[in-house]
């Protein structure tokens, strides 16, 4: 039997089988997956195939890097952090903007908290550019975006809901995201949305931690835009710590 | 040397009770008029009567109500200097609030002007934009934090000369029993922000003195007011003008009206809107 393997030779974890997680077979026709590897040096603390559409969160400590591979292309993760030692203060959309002096969010970016410090800074990017203005689908948003037709599909407000909830957080800690490798181009008279994206199988994109953080994924489950190719695809969660 | 001390006699309490009771009447710049019919600035075309809010708000400062559904706020600033931080809440359930990233992506649109519909994370329509002939507001770059105003300013406290916008939502927050977890991305009105094609910010300023944006509560609502700088003001320093704030009864957006039917997304809102209110008696 072959085990699944990065070019490394690492097999990830993963709460479901892998072999499963891992079968083009599974995705649209065409799908490739890539699971790439670590964005920065160092021991591998923790490695893991987010299935898609699940959600997922961990505990990153100050100076540890997560890396996050974009297995399938494409496959917007909607992501939220906070102060893992006080979760009032957490991840600001306004406040990374506004800091940065750029809505993109690319190498270098501070990803900023609602009291103006650094949660994070991305340090690697293998795409143009990572959106934070977007925000995350819901049941109830997909409403007004689609049609009421899509009251039974699941949503990242519905992801984030569910894993928050382990940490004691509910509806008043979830706020405005980021979503990587998701494409939202705002156009000169404001007109703004979500696009076909620009990334691709194995591309990566890395954060190191300012303070420990915690940090919520959804991998989103969209069905009615271009977020995830109308195709969701696993995601995996790499977090290094330089010896 | 005379101080205020010398100007006041409250060496006994009925003393105290006198000169504390002298100082009732008096007038100033920025104050709230009660009842809101005896504001000295009614809304052209407003029935007096009508007023449930007249407030002026000092540049550094803040104000905050709770608001029926269909109630018409008029926000002016008076110099073209204020910049009017705002958040607004389901009044009936506070965890619903706006959501800044929603109000922009579903409507498309990420500068806000008139009809633009500010939502909740809960698909529903909080509030519609229903006037506005300033045309400079903002939905990116949220309010100021601690950290930057004492960076820039050298202070942020709330009883200091440049307070930060999150301080002072905190504060009218609390008054509503709201803690900071309560205080998602804000948006602010009358000073612009425009995105380049890189994505840089380029400031658009002030449309100047007298210029006003009105919203229309589609659903019962808590709305927060700072009135701060805006966070990328480029200017060294702390400038913040007068604010001045009307409410008056009026009814929510309904079938017929142009904003209900402006888009497909906003008629859903407007929809979801209608249908809470409907199941709660509203």
């Amino acid at each position: 039997m072959t085990e699944i393997t990065d070019t490394a030779g690492r097999t990830p974890d993963c709460p479901k089988d892998l072999k499963e997680v891992l079968d083009p077979g599974r995705y649209a026709d065409g799908t490739v997956l890539d699971l790439a590897g670590p964005l920065a040096d160092g021991e591998i603390l923790l490695d893991e195939v987010i299935p898609a559409r699940a959600p997922w969160s961990a505990v990153v400590k100050s100076g540890q890097v997560l890396t996050i591979v974009d297995v399938g292309g494409n496959q917007s993760g909607d992501f939220l952090l906070y102060n893992a030692q006080d979760t009032a203060e957490r991840y600001s959309v306004p406040d990374t903007i506004a800091g940065g002096g750029n809505v993109y969010v690319r190498t270098g970016t501070v990803l900023r908290s609602s009291l103006g410090n650094s949660l994070a800074t991305v340090i690697a990017n293998e795409t143009d550019r990572q959106d934070t203005i977007g925000g995350a689908c819901g049941k109830e948003s997909n409403t007004l975006r689609y049609g009421h037709h899509t009251t039974s599909e699941h949503g990242c407000r519905e992801n984030f809901l569910a894993e928050a909830a382990k940490y004691g957080m509910g509806a008043r800690d979830i706020v405005s995201n980021l979503n990587w490798f998701m494409n939202v181009p705002i156009e000169a008279d404001g007109t703004l949305g979500i696009v076909d994206g620009i990334s691709g199988p194995g591309k990566r994109v890395a954060l190191r931690a300012e303070m420990d953080i915690l940090v919520l994924i959804s991998n989103c489950p969209q069905l009615n835009n271009p977020c995830n190719d109308f195709n969701p695809t696993p995601l995996r969660m790499i977090i290094t710590e330089r010896a | 040397m005379a101080t205020v001390a010398d100007q006041h006699e409250t060496d006994t309490v009925g003393n105290a009770r006198a000169d504390a009771r002298a100082q009732g009447g008096k007038a100033a710049a920025a104050m709230a008029y009660r009842p809101a019919s005896s504001t000295p600035y009614p809304p052209p075309g407003v029935d007096a009567d009508t007023l449930t809010w007249a407030e002026t708000v000092a540049g550094g400062n803040y104000a905050h109500k709770v608001l029926a559904r269909g109630t018409r706020v008029r926000l002016e600033d008076v110099t073209g200097e204020a910049c009017a931080h705002v958040l607004a809440y389901n009044a009936l359930e506070p965890w619903e609030r706006l959501n800044v990233a929603d109000t922009v992506k579903i409507s498309w649109q990420a500068y806000l002007g008139t009809g633009h519909p500010l939502l909740s994370g809960d698909g529903r329509v909080l509030a519609t934009i229903v006037s506005d002939d300033s045309g400079r507001h903002d939905a990116l770059c949220g309010t100021s934090s601690a950290r930057a105003n004492q960076a820039r300013y050298g202070d942020s406290a709330p009883q200091g000369p440049s307070p930060s916008g999150r301080e002072l939502l905190t504060l009218a927050a609390a008054k509503h029993g709201l803690a900071p977890r309560d205080l998602p991305p804000s948006i602010s009105f009358f000073k612009g922000v425009r995105v380049e094609p890189d994505g840089g910010l380029t400031w658009t300023g002030s449309a100047g003195p007298g210029k006003a944006v009105e919203l229309l509560a589609e659903l019962p609502l808590i709305l927060l007011i700072a009135n701060v700088p805006h966070p990328v003001d480029p200017r060294p320093a702390y400038t913040s003008g007068l604010l001045r704030v009307h409410a008056w009864r009026s009814r929510p957006t309904a079938p017929g009206d142009a904003w209900w039917d402006a888009a497909p997304e906003a008629r859903r809102a407007y929809l979801n809107a209608a249908d809470y209110c409907a199941a709660r008696g509203l």
